[in-house]
């Protein structure tokens, strides 16, 4: 039987049945003849065989997609200095002067404040000496403005993200930019975003092209159609034949061509297909796949699982569609596949994105994901109008992040982590946490918010957290 | 028992175990017996579930443990003693990881001995690193995974059965049933050693006790029985399951000892299995639940805990107050925001404690002299409705013992009083969504019914006065006073830390108002700035300007009055037109709003200056003068706009939509184009001769066209009546000034109500291939899915009518689900960020310690105190920089 299978397998894969029947007898399995080189199988074939059946079957592709990657990779590591350098390093002029002058003065200022004061001195005219008083009034305005120790900034950021939820609109499909592709908007986008969804409702991708084809149209849908998951009904007419058991596909010659398909591909990749158990047959302008006289149950099967057959495209991203945003073509998708997108010729990789953080976070780690993070839920609250500061939005992606992965907040994540027994067991589920406490043991510091107010006592945060003590001087003598 | 007050005691940490029969033993007061509750005299019965070693209920009983009544003892634990072992159904998953991962002869875990010590260094390795409850479960999961490998025991080389759970709770061996006996005998085995590689502590437990020998019985006053009416007792439901279970228990003990079948002593222990687990957790699933005679299913321990209305959530996590009322408000433009309205009805109930001191011990003689309801002048002075001695007795003050009562006060007493002018309360409507939904107000005494609130304090409470009811709470210490005064009087809560920038501040008519005094800056004769100014307690005017003999004063020179001095800003009002170029200062429309020095020159004030949310000017205030300065502005301003509107008067009436003949012929004739247009890409759609966008069908592209088609008339019809529509117009006014309405609901009004929308498609559904039987099937024009061609002004035909109830209906759905999702995400939101707090080194910490930012928000900076998010307003900084310099 395995050997059956095998010539199968090998006969999918283009080889000739004499050839494949020879390798079978060996007792060579498909992995075997896979990693074989042409020396080894010359054991068995002729030199000219066993050449077609490393090229048909053999692992060359993969080495190449090896080499490609590398390549790609030194770029990233020069880019990534380059990034580096122009963020804390080459800073310009007037900035660099900013931080010079601020750090001999041990003012503590962030990156984004010098670049603005840069910005704006630029735009203001300040003459050189006022530098050294400006940056002592900026310093001091700063101070001013600087957070209380001691601020419960958790709740105050939960508040201002949840209570503008109540405004937000629940219609979940909305047009955002482009309007072909529908994104989830609104308190429903919210919630998939602090829920860390493993799939958001409505995937997406902003396929960047790099610099040099970017503003190139036809490059772009290039691009695109390669993007876009094609299957065999879309192209072909699959008919099914009762007298003969065998399915005919033929394919439409204009599809094709806007596809960019040959015939033969199409063969390959049924060939490759596992449901598909027949002999799959080209003749000249159709492909035909015989199934075992009489089994029509499995000629049904056979006709849905070729329609179904996935010619090309990446897994996952079912539309693309072209826009011109600033003389540069991006491709908006529908459904996402971040890592073989990222994998593509042409793409640009810095800039391309996904809607998906849980899918940032798989492809290009947590640092990453928090950006998504706060990225997504501006976007969304900026979306409905709603100003939110980014601090809270930040609060609430490191939170999730803070673990080296990605933590919902709810039951599953944040909240079910926490130190405290009792505060769990405010939150949700309380009868397993109380018992599973007593088990191990669990002892309950009372130092967060819910636990104080369990028991009755004063939090420890703002002005609970600190102790006056007072002695009156009167009778400090004795 | 004394009391202990006053004293700054904390619980420190609470240490959960689980307790082994001998600690439920010494811990409980009596062991109970018998099922029976109380004699035919109705007094509880010796052994019974009512025993008064359990502590008490009833009033005039003492407790047989302690000696206390009824308010003095929270009462004490009993004990049953089950006739044979159970297992407690909280446990049985735990049960099956120890039955499957150790050894059924010698107990030992199912690894070998190095892997153990291997397994338990790590264990304790994380303990001291640190590690939560959740890491520990999930090693001890993968390590009970690895033992159950082993087919046979490493250590004793017995063979391993597999053993499965029944659910609930019944274990079997390869089919044979192995009763809660022989599982206890079997966790009895295990060693201490390996118990911390299963995840159990053996330090506070042993996994035995998991199998019950003993039963707590709750004490009487958590489950206590009330008497009805008719003199029926009715008992808790707690009461009510473990009668069962020692009439049960009893059965079981009494078969057992005459040596009955085994069969029936299996069946009464089942039973009995089935009443524990119940008792525990009612909603066990696989087994039905218990139910009360009535048909009710029962409220055991777990049903008390759990969820939304469980003692977590309902009455420790909120708790009831005392010293809180709650009444309909009503709005009152002449309190400031500060203050808070509080009926007289209201004032007398709720009380401060005043304590009594040698210093002030003549006033509060005088109080309580006065009685419960003192008035002077006819007027409301606050009285003393208790006093209360050192020993804590309560004396009422009446009418007719108040000057007894009086001259028995000393110094250490207590007077509880009413509440009077100045009193610091906090004032709260629900949802308290946000931080601002709870302030502190000073008391002002009002005569009526309901709570008064200033009106630009509506926002942050998102009050209106539709029949909103709101809360009062009266703080009741010191301590509590001041920090309510420093940090959530109303006026510290002007910036809001949601967005940095002004959440309180003028609504609705003030912007109406305050526009009409500057826009194009009218000028007013005395009498009637003096009618302006009587609003406001002030002796002072603004200057007048001389012209043509007489005294006027100019509208932005009386706003001017209030702007604290070297107040500087440039910013554009909100009735700016955005025009391509800006004219600043010289804008045609009055909509460039410059101040300098505390001085108006140009620009009209509207909502971009003062408004809740967009007010500019507030904004400035309150972060560079400070609070006090904000809220004197945010007063004043708001009563002189009031004094503006009334003097002027402001009504809005259908008529304000009225447009000429002409424009009303011009709308119908776009909308007759626009329908004759969506006639031709409906013609189209039907040959299939549309061009489809990209990755839309026929379909699809003919909705999306038809749509933007209808849209445009729409909005095409509201610019052709809003050219008619102007400034001199009051609806238009409220609109542009951002008072209130839009533009939009104006042509909606005047030219056309639109396109209604289902899920942002049009109306599709309702008939077949139809939305409504007027209709012809599949029908695609601009009428037969949802276009409403009328105003609502001439009024929508039936057709319309019911397109609109549908897209009117939607958007009441929306809300109603919307509140309940969005309420659940910031319950999740708060309750995983409620610990993080700022540490003195600047970052932000959870109760771990764990450090979650290094910095807040990556600069520190507070977001209240940001403008609008940025750190430094720039133009700000370098103009106030050059007039440092200057001077």
């Amino acid at each position: 039987m395995a050997k059956k299978d095998t010539i199968n397998a090998l006969i999918r894969r283009g080889l000739d049945e004499e050839i494949a029947e020879k390798l079978a007898e060996e007792g060579l399995l498909l992995g075997d003849v896979r990693s074989a080189s042409k020396e080894d199988l010359t054991e068995y074939l002729s030199d000219e065989e066993a050449k077609e059946v490393v090229n048909k079957v053999g692992k060359k592709k993969k080495k190449k997609k090896k080499k490609k990657k590398k390549k790609k990779k030194k770029v990233d590591d020069e880019k990534l200095e380059e990034i580096y350098d122009d963020k804390f390093e080459g800073l310009d002029g007037t900035a660099k002067k900013i931080k010079e002058l601020s750090e001999s003065k041990g003012y503590h200022m962030s990156h984004s404040v010098i670049k603005r004061l840069s910005e704006g001195i630029d735009d203001h005219e300040i003459s050189e000496d006022e530098y050294e008083d400006l940056l002592e009034m900026v310093n001091e305005r700063l101070n001013n403005r600087k957070i209380d120790s001691k601020e419960s900034v958790g709740i105050v950021g939960a508040q201002s993200i949840g209570e503008p939820g109540t405004q937000m609109t629940m219609r979940t499909f909305h047009h955002a930019g482009v309007a072909e592709i529908g994104v989830t908007q609104g308190l429903p986008r919210m919630i998939e975003i602090v829920d860390a969804r493993k799939v958001p409702s409505t995937p997406s991708m902003e396929v960047h092209l790099e610099e040099e084809i970017k503003g190139d149209k036809e490059k772009a849908k290039k691009i695109a159609s390669r993007l876009e998951i094609t299957r065999l009904k879309e192209i072909a007419d699959v008919e099914i034949d009762i007298a003969e058991t065998c399915v005919t596909i033929k394919p439409d010659k204009g599809r094709m061509k806007k596809e960019d398909i040959d015939i033969g591909e199409i063969a390959k990749k049924l060939n490759k297909k596992r449901g598909i158990k027949g002999e799959v047959e080209r003749e000249k302008d159709a492909i035909k796949i015989s199934v075992e006289e009489g089994k029509f149950s499995l000629l049904y099967e056979t006709v849905e699982e070729s329609k179904e057959t996935k010619i090309k495209g990446l897994k996952g991203v079912e539309r693309g569609v072209i826009r011109k945003v600033n003389d540069e073509y991006v491709i908006y998708t529908e459904g996402s596949n971040l890592e073989d997108v990222l994998k593509m010729d042409g793409v640009d990789m810095e800039k391309t994105i996904t809607n998906s953080p849980t899918e940032i976070y798989q492809v290009l780690g947590v640092e990453a994901a928090r950006k998504s993070i706060i990225r997504e839920a501006k976007d969304t609250l900026d979306e409905q109008g709603l100003e939110v500061d980014i601090r809270h939005i930040m609060l609430v992606a490191d939170v999730m992040t803070n673990e080296g992965e990605l933590n919902a907040i709810g039951r599953h994540g944040v909240s079910g982590r926490k130190t405290s027994v009792l505060a769990r067991a405010a939150f949700e589920i309380t009868s397993q946490h109380l018992l599973r406490a007593a088990i191990l043991g669990e002892e309950d510091k009372l130092d967060g918010v819910a636990e104080n107010v369990i028991v009755g006592q004063p939090i420890t945060q703002g002005t609970g957290a600190v102790k006056v003590k007072y002695t009156n001087p009167s009778k400090k003598d004795d | 028992m004394k009391r202990i007050r006053n004293t700054s005691k904390r619980i420190g940490s609470i240490q959960f175990a689980y307790m082994s029969p001998e600690e439920k033993r010494d811990l409980s007061a009596t062991k109970i017996i018998t099922p029976d509750t109380y004699d035919d005299d109705g007094f509880p019965v010796e052994m019974g579930l009512m025993d008064t070693h359990l502590g008490v209920i009833e009033p005039g009983l003492r407790c047989k443990a302690c000696g206390g009544r009824v308010d003095e003892c929270s009462g004490h634990f009993g004990h049953i003693e089950l006739a044979m072992p159970v297992i407690h159904i909280g446990y049985v998953k735990e049960i099956k990881k120890l039955l499957r991962s150790t050894c059924s002869e010698c107990g030992r875990l199912l690894l070998e001995e190095e892997q153990i010590k291997e397994y338990l260094e790590r264990m304790s390795e994380m303990r001291r690193m640190g590690a939560g409850p959740i890491d520990i479960r999930y090693f001890a999961k993968d390590i009970s995974k690895e033992a159950r490998k082993n087919e046979r025991c490493p250590h004793c080389r017995s063979e391993q059965r597999k053993i499965v759970l029944d659910k609930p709770s019944t274990f079997r061996e390869e089919k044979t049933k192995l009763t809660p006996k022989e599982v206890r005998a079997r966790l009895e085995r295990i060693p201490d050693d390996d118990l911390w590689a299963l995840g159990i502590n053996p330090e506070v437990t042993r996994p035995e006790y998991m199998v019950l020998k003993v039963l707590l019985v709750p004490p009487v006053t958590v489950r206590p029985s009330i008497t009805l009416e008719s003199g029926d007792r009715s008992e808790d439901d707690l009461t009510h399951k473990l009668v069962d279970i020692l009439r049960i228990n009893q059965r079981l003990r009494e078969n057992r000892d005459v040596g009955s079948p085994q069969l029936i002593v299996e069946d009464l222990w089942d039973l009995l299995q089935y009443h524990v687990t119940t008792y525990f957790d009612n909603q066990t699933s696989g087994i039905p639940p218990a139910r009360h005679r009535s048909g009710r299913t029962l409220k055991t321990l777990i049903q008390r805990l759990k969820g939304k209305e469980g003692r977590f959530r309902q009455n420790l996590s909120g708790k009831r107050v005392n010293f809180s009322s709650r009444t309909v408000i009503s709005p009152d433009p002449w309190l400031s925001i500060n203050e808070v309205g509080v009926p007289i009805k209201a004032a007398r109930e709720l009380t401060v404690p005043l304590k009594v001191t040698p210093a002030n011990i003549e006033r509060s003689k005088e109080l309580v002299e006065n009685g419960p309801s003192p008035t002077k002048d006819g007027k409301y002075m606050a009285g003393a409705t208790y006093m209360i001695r050192p020993d804590g007795r309560r004396i009422k003050v009446t009418e007719t013992n108040s000057e007894t009562v009086a001259e028995k006060i000393e110094p250490g007493f207590t007077i509880e009083r009413g509440l009077q002018n100045g009193d610091i309360v906090l004032f709260n409507r629900q949802p308290s969504l946000h931080r601002m939904s709870m302030m502190a107000h000073e008391v002002k005494i009002v005569p009526g019914k309901t709570f008064r609130l200033n009106l630009a304090v509506c926002p942050p409470y998102n009050a209106d006065f539709d029949g909103d009811e709101m809360n009062l709470h009266v703080l009741q210490s010191e301590e509590a006073r001041a920090e309510a005064k420093v940090l959530m009087i109303v006026q510290e809560h002007i910036l809001s830390p949601r967005f940095g920038g002004p959440i309180i501040g003028a609504i609705q008519d003030h912007i109406s108002g305050l526009f009409f005094l500057t826009y194009n800056n009218p000028s007013f004769t005395r009498k009637e700035v003096v009618s302006i100014f009587s609003n406001l307690k002030t002796g002072r005017f603004p200057q007048a300007v001389e012209e043509d003999g007489e005294r006027i004063w100019r509208g932005k020179d009386v706003f001017s009055y209030f702007l604290p001095e070297g107040f500087n800003i440039e910013f554009r009002a909100s009735i700016c037109e955005k025009c391509d170029e800006c004219e600043k200062k010289g804008c045609e429309h009055d909509a460039y709003v410059v101040i300098e020095d505390g001085k108006l020159l140009a620009g009209t004030i509207d909502e971009n200056a003062v408004s809740a949310f967009s007010g500019e000017i507030v904004d400035k205030i309150a972060r560079d003068y400070g609070t006090d300065e904000a809220r004197r502005f945010i007063d004043q301003v708001t009563k002189i706009a009031l004094g503006v509107i009334t003097l002027r008067g402001f009504t809005t009436t259908i008529e304000d939509e009225e447009i000429p003949e002409k424009a009303a012929e011009q709308i119908e004739s776009v909308l007759r184009k626009a329908e004759k247009k969506v006639g031709h890409l409906v013609e189209a759609y039907k040959r299939g001769e549309l061009e489809e966008l990209p990755g839309r069908g026929q379909r699809e592209t003919l909705e999306v066209k038809v749509m933007k088609e209808l849209g445009k008339a729409r909005d095409h019809a509201g610019q052709i009546a809003s050219r008619h529509l102007g400034m001199s117009n009051n609806a238009v006014v409220m609109a542009k000034t951002g008072a209130r309405a839009s533009m939009l609901n104006l042509t909606q009004m005047a030219g056309a109500v639109g396109q209604q929308a289902i899920r942002g498609e049009r109306p599709s559904r309702g008939y077949e291939e139809r939305t409504l039987s007027h209709f012809k099937r599949k029908e695609l024009g601009a009428k037969s899915k949802g276009f409403v061609r009328s105003s609502y002004k001439e009024g929508l035909d039936p057709l319309e009518y019911f397109f609109h109830s549908m897209g009117g209906r939607e958007g009441l759905v929306d809300t109603a689900v919307r509140t309940s999702r969005s309420g659940y995400m910031q319950r999740r939101l708060i309750n995983a960020l409620e610990d993080l707090m700022v540490s003195n080194d600047g970052t932000v910490r959870n109760t771990a310690d764990t450090i979650i930012q290094f910095m807040y928000g990556e600069d520190g900076i507070d977001p209240m105190r940001s403008k609008r998010g940025d750190a430094l307003d720039m133009d700000d900084l370098i103009r106030d920089f050059k007039k440092r310099g200057d001077e």
